[in-house]
């Protein structure tokens, strides 16, 4: 038997990667990336794009916020809310794996 | 031409209708097509190029059965050069030895596999093929072992709809990321079957609280779809997300269709591709501009708030309930034939063992 799925929490030492069976790429039908999942696309906006490139399976969501903080130049602990959540729930849709 | 006009974005291709199953539901059209009547490689691989080039991102390898296509894996190849997403749509039996491993390696994406129910009986009895559900077992095996996602697509109906609980575990056991409950959709086969499949209304009450407890015990481990049944509802289905609006059918015989049920509208002319491209037949076929945007719509949908939700929800179930396909959809509570659909869902049914009328190539029912 195989160890059982359990749902995964979203923490600073966490490094999200896009599941296998999830692929970004660009589509120049209609200039926009798209997300491939099985049964759905998804059209990431500029922020969420953002966030999701940097799920390499590298870097640490710590690390993710800090890099994004500066770019944005925005509060550090408002984009390590605003990451958690949108990672968390992206865990949640089984799209981003931890 | 018109405005609504946009590029499709997922394309369920029914390469065949040929199949080893006879579930009494099947999506496929009451006239089934003979194998002679199937594409030929060529055509299907010229028509994946026109696809990805209008703008298809995902397609649905289906049918019938789609591996017993034997150029299959080719197909999956040329669309993973091309970068589209592929979602191989199985009955799970009669695979041979090392296909799941050879289509995985052409590029293959995503698995999703049929259970007709969750022990030997009821499958069965459902897809009236010995020994199916074992086979089906180790189907879901093979494709996790190929490291393949897999779906699990459970049809439900009064003969499993008590199987629910199981299904879910069933899903779990068998490490698929998804799970669909998909209530039938009455429809062709399902259509003529209606009688002997209807669930009971405590069944549907209780099945919908038993996947909503699940989906909120699973989360982030198995997501669960649930296909509402249209006869218990109040408003209707985004059916295809629009009638020709970012997705279509493919017959096995090239027919470019809005929804695999199309042809039960009866004065709808179906173009098929090869007598023209694919971007032509999108844009310019009067079945696909038939219903597309609103403009078609009538009262109540057309000064309906929900028109660009469901979009007027089922052309074929106004046209087989209605007898109008520009009807609203009679699942809708605004229709005013609402009521008759509930009356089809609440008549006590008396075929409980009766006579499934099971889809057989040239076994149309009279």
């Amino acid at each position: 038997m195989r160890p059982e799925r359990r749902r995964a929490f979203v923490t600073p030492a966490s490094r999200p990667r896009l599941r296998r069976h999830v692929r970004l790429q660009f589509d120049p039908v209609r200039n926009a990336w798209a997300l491939l999942s099985p049964e759905r696309v998804f059209w990431p906006d500029e922020v969420s794009l953002d966030i999701l490139r940097r799920c390499d399976g590298q870097a640490t969501m710590g690390e993710m916020v800090s890099a994004l903080a500066a770019e944005y130049d925005a509060d550090e602990r408002e984009v390590a809310a605003d990451v958690t959540a949108f990672l968390q729930e992206w865990t949640d849709n089984l799209l981003v794996t931890l | 031409m018109t405005d609504d006009l946009l590029p499709p974005i997922g394309m369920l291709a029914e390469l065949t209708h040929r199949c080893p199953l006879q579930c009494p539901y099947c999506s496929n059209p009451i006239e089934l097509m003979k194998a002679d009547r199937e594409m030929d490689t060529g055509s299907w691989l010229d028509l994946f190029d026109q696809a990805a080039d209008l703008g298809v991102l995902q397609v649905h390898l289906s049918g019938g059965e789609p591996t017993l296509r034997r150029d299959l894996e080719e197909m999956v190849s040329k669309l993973s050069a091309r970068k589209v997403y592929t979602n191989l749509i199985t009955a799970g039996v009669g695979i041979g030895e090392g296909r799941i491993e050879a289509l995985a390696a052409a590029g293959l994406d995503h698995v999703q596999l049929s259970l007709q129910g969750t022990n030997p009986g009821t499958t069965e009895l459902i897809g009236h093929y010995k020994g199916g559900f074992e086979k089906k077992l180790e189907t879901a095996r093979r494709v996790r072992a190929a490291g393949l996602p897999l779906t699990i697509n459970a049809p439900i109906h009064r003969h499993n709809i008590e199987e629910v609980p199981r299904f879910i575990e069933l899903a779990q056991e068998l490490d698929a990321e998804r799970l669909e409950i998909a209530n039938v959709q009455y429809s062709g086969w399902a259509l003529v079957n209606r009688d002997a499949l209807m669930p009971e209304r405590a069944a549907v009450e209780r099945q919908a609280d038993i996947v909503e407890e699940a989906r909120e015990r699973l989360r982030g481990v198995l997501n669960i779809d649930f296909v509402t049944p249209d006869y218990f509802a109040i408003y209707p289905k985004p059916c295809m997300g629009g009638w020709a609006r970012d997705a279509f059918v493919i017959a096995p015989d090239g027919g470019i269709l809005p929804c695999h049920a199309a042809r039960t509208i009866p004065w709808l002319e179906f173009e098929r591709f090869g007598e023209f491209d694919l971007a032509e037949i999108w844009a310019n076929s009067s079945a696909l501009n038939a219903f597309r945007g609103t403009g078609w719509m009538q009262e109540p949908c057309r000064s309906c708030e929900r028109r660009e939700l469901d979009w007027g929800g089922c052309r074929c179930q106004a046209m087989a309930i209605a007898g109008d396909a520009a009807a609203t959809d009679p699942a809708c509570m605004k229709s005013p034939l609402h009521a008759r659909m509930r009356q089809f869902a609440e008549i006590p049914h008396q075929a409980e063992s009766a006579g499934f009328h099971y889809r057989r190539i040239g076994a149309k029912p009279v």
